[in-house]
């Protein structure tokens, strides 16, 4: 009676363990179909149909190869990641943030990819994805922060469009005058992070680290002024977070539906607003005493776990430096093509709505990229977005708040 | 004398003729009823070592090392321990779950108690008002927690609606460090009040309709008969409840995670959080697997001290 019983258990966990390596192999016979799989978020809200016509273009010029794509909302890609890298059940090729490769390099997540032809590629962007002489990741995409605006709000209150020559004080002004409470309309939304912080500083004048990297600089009246012009638009001329701030496309939503004047945010929103009632346009964001843009990039990796590296790398490549791809982007509006054909990117400025898509590019020519600390990134990032949230609730002043953070990120860069 | 020999060898004989096919069957017996305890134990046994016992095993393992989820561990030793015990996050982490029990508890068990004796007299309509109270326990936390950050929305919730109907400027709730874990608290006795009550119901059941009877007789009043014989009856579903939201308040995490995500500012930080924080968000499974150990010997020493307690307090009679 026990022993068969013992033998069935022996045989389930064998067939569990079992199942669990198949889940995880694939044939890797050449010649034979492969099939690559693809984790991404960059296509996560609206642009799915655009990554499939690369998908299908990728496979009609590669017979053998399929492609199978996961796509995550970018709020639980890294959690997502995270787990599969350690449960071992990561894709073949998966998208990276620039802030996390160096960690993915130093414990042998992603392959070095050999024969990148770099000369399909924007020369900066591909750096940023090499360490010690190898490339890790391909850029696919790039993209910047402009301010978008409302127009029928602004020609209601007879305000002139904003400009690239504006700057805070005039962007507040016009906030002032564009919130009305009583119809539900506010005049300005920006996020109160991290993220719009240490461009805020830059704009400002100061530095968010030292030049050294090992303390940081943001604790200086550039620091509490950029903190300050964030901080305070809560509650006058910005929603607050009872009112629904930072939640999930709270503010794209609001600009859509005609009840926000001016929104900061990336070029990536642009597509879900080309069937918004009300006209509008964008403009490079207004600086205080010099202009910062931020500027984001997104790629692709290979891992290096996987079986199909060669047939991973294709694709890869496929997806950061195919015709396809660039025109599929441009005509989408789905942030810009990471190539280093100027001439591709042309075509970007006449794809209709919105009209001074020239700003895209104003924007590149003062770009400030977030300060990377390595492992306490995230520590880092909350201890901010703590900070600018008391500031902005009124329950401590910028220059306290931006103290205390000092001392906590201080901390975090000498462990 | 030959005679009696004789019956004694035979007796012997007889004895050893029985015990020969007896002892094998009581010992087949004996295996078979091994066997099948085994096999009814199994189905809960493998999941609890594969799931359970497995992964507090590693944790333990993880928790001397230094771990990124990605990368190779590194030893450590006790590291991660002496790290955890010096910051003050850990402190904020345990105070905030303390807080959270310390104020969670005495409001949910007299909450379920009252729905519990409020439904156990004969008012028309009382299994439709305890399949009601019940609602809330069997509905997932994601959706109860939207529901209560909508109630307690500062500016546009019907909580602060109504304390302003009758004059009261309502608190910021989930937006303010102060009422943050109150916010949290309130919707966890909303939420639980049920699951309380059942099981204080159940034991109400059992206290004989005599003591009552006897005690009226004696000329005891209500609040009488509450204290000296329904409270110290119902004392063991009371040990029981208090033994299961203690250790479910160390564990505290669904509500506070929906609700607030430990904020604003970290004022709702709570233990569980700070776990998960530490693994998924900053990278530090290590660190995270020695706060979980650290979460069990607390509750573990707690446990211990409440079930040797109990002599003094819960009544088995």
């Amino acid at each position: 009676m026990k022993k068969p019983l013992a033998v069935l258990c022996i045989a389930a966990t064998a067939a569990l363990a079992l199942a669990g390596c198949n889940a995880g192999g694939q044939g890797t016979a050449s010649g034979d179909k492969v099939t690559i799989k693809y984790t991404n978020f960059i296509s996560n809200g609206g642009n799915e149909k655009n990554l499939d016509t690369i998908v299908q273009a990728f496979e009609k010029e590669n017979p053998n190869i399929t492609v199978q794509v996961t796509t995550l909302p970018y709020k639980e890609y890294a959690t997502t990641l995270q787990t599969d890298l350690a449960a071992g059940t990561q894709a073949d090729t998966f998208d990276i943030e620039y802030a996390n490769l160096k960690s993915y390099v130093a414990n042998g997540t992603v392959a070095p990819l050999d024969g990148v032809d770099a000369s399909k590629y924007r020369p900066s962007l591909l750096q940023s994805y090499e360490s010690d002489g190898k490339q890790y990741a391909l850029p696919t995409s790039f993209s910047d922060v402009v301010l978008y605006y409302n127009k029928a709000l602004f020609d209601a209150a007879h305000l002139p469009y904003p400009n690239s020559s504006w700057t805070w004080a005039d962007e507040a002004a016009a906030a002032q005058k564009l919130a009305n409470p009583a119809g539900g309309v506010f005049g300005d939304f920006q996020n109160i992070t991290f993220y719009e912080f240490y461009k805020a500083v830059a704009q400002a004048g100061g530095k968010f680290l030292n030049d050294d990297g090992k303390s940081v600089a943001f604790n200086s009246p550039e620091g509490v002024k950029a903190a300050q012009w964030l901080a305070e638009k809560s509650g006058t001329t910005m929603p607050t977070p009872a009112q629904g701030a930072g939640t999930p496309d709270f503010d794209t939503k609001l600009f859509k539906d005609g009840k926000l004047a001016m929104l900061h945010s990336g070029i990536w929103v642009a597509s879900s607003f080309a069937d918004a009632p009300k006209d509008w346009d964008i403009a490079v964001e207004p600086g205080d005493a010099k202009k910062a843009s931020a500027m984001f990039s997104n790629a692709v990796a290979v891992s290096a776990a996987s079986k199909n590296k060669e047939a991973a790398q294709k694709w890869a490549g496929y997806l950061s430096s195919s015709q396809v791809m660039a025109q599929t982007r441009i005509s989408a509006g789905w942030e810009l093509p990471p190539t280093s054909d100027e001439s591709a990117l042309k075509p970007y400025l006449n794809q209709g709505k919105p009209a001074n898509r020239q700003a895209v590019f104003d924007a590149l020519n003062s770009v400030v990229l977030p300060p990377s600390i390595g492992e306490n990134q995230q520590k880092m990032t909350d201890i901010i977005t703590n900070a600018l949230g008391e500031v902005a609730a009124k329950r401590s002043s910028a220059a306290d708040a931006l103290r205390s953070a000092a001392d906590q990120v201080n901390a975090l860069l000498k462990q | 004398m030959t005679s009696i020999l004789a019956r004694k060898d035979r007796s012997a004989e007889r004895k050893a003729t029985e015990a020969l096919p007896r002892n094998p069957t009581r010992r087949t017996r004996r295996l078979r009823y091994a066997a099948t305890v085994a096999l009814f134990l199994l189905p809960s046994a493998i999941p609890l070592m594969a799931f359970t016992v497995g992964p507090m095993i590693a944790a333990l393992w993880i928790s001397l090392t230094r771990w990124n989820l990605i990368g190779s561990m590194k030893w450590v030793g006790l590291e991660n321990y002496q790290q955890l015990l010096a910051d003050p996050a850990t402190r904020n982490a345990f105070l905030h779950t303390l807080y959270y029990i310390v104020g969670y508890l005495p409001l949910a068990y007299a909450a379920g108690l009252a729905a519990a004796l409020a439904l156990n007299t004969k008012v028309p309509g009382r299994s439709l008002l305890r399949g009601i109270y019940f609602l809330p326990v069997v509905t997932s936390w994601i959706v109860v927690a939207l529901v209560w950050r909508w109630l307690l929305n500062p500016d546009t919730g019907l909580i602060n609606w109504l304390l302003h109907l009758i004059g009261i400027q309502g608190p910021g709730w989930w937006t303010d460090p102060v009422w943050s874990l109150p916010s949290i608290i309130l919707a966890s006795v909303w939420k639980d009040l049920g699951f309380i009550m059942v099981i204080l119901l159940a034991g109400l059941q059992a206290i004989p309709e005599e003591l009552y009877e006897a005690a009226r007789v004696d000329g005891a009043g209500p609040w009488r008969r509450l204290f000296s014989i329904t409270l110290p009856m119902l004392s063991p579903s009371s040990f029981f409840v208090l033994v299961l939201s203690l250790i479910n308040g160390f564990q505290v995490f669904d509500q506070v995670y929906a609700m607030t995500g430990g904020g604003p500012n970290n004022s709702s930080q709570v233990v569980v959080q700070q776990i998960y924080d530490l693994t998924f968000r900053f990278g530090q499974a290590g660190m995270a697997s020695a706060l979980s150990w650290m979460l069990f010997a607390v509750i573990l020493v707690i446990t211990l001290i409440q079930v040797r307690l109990q002599k003094r307090w819960v009544n088995y009679a």
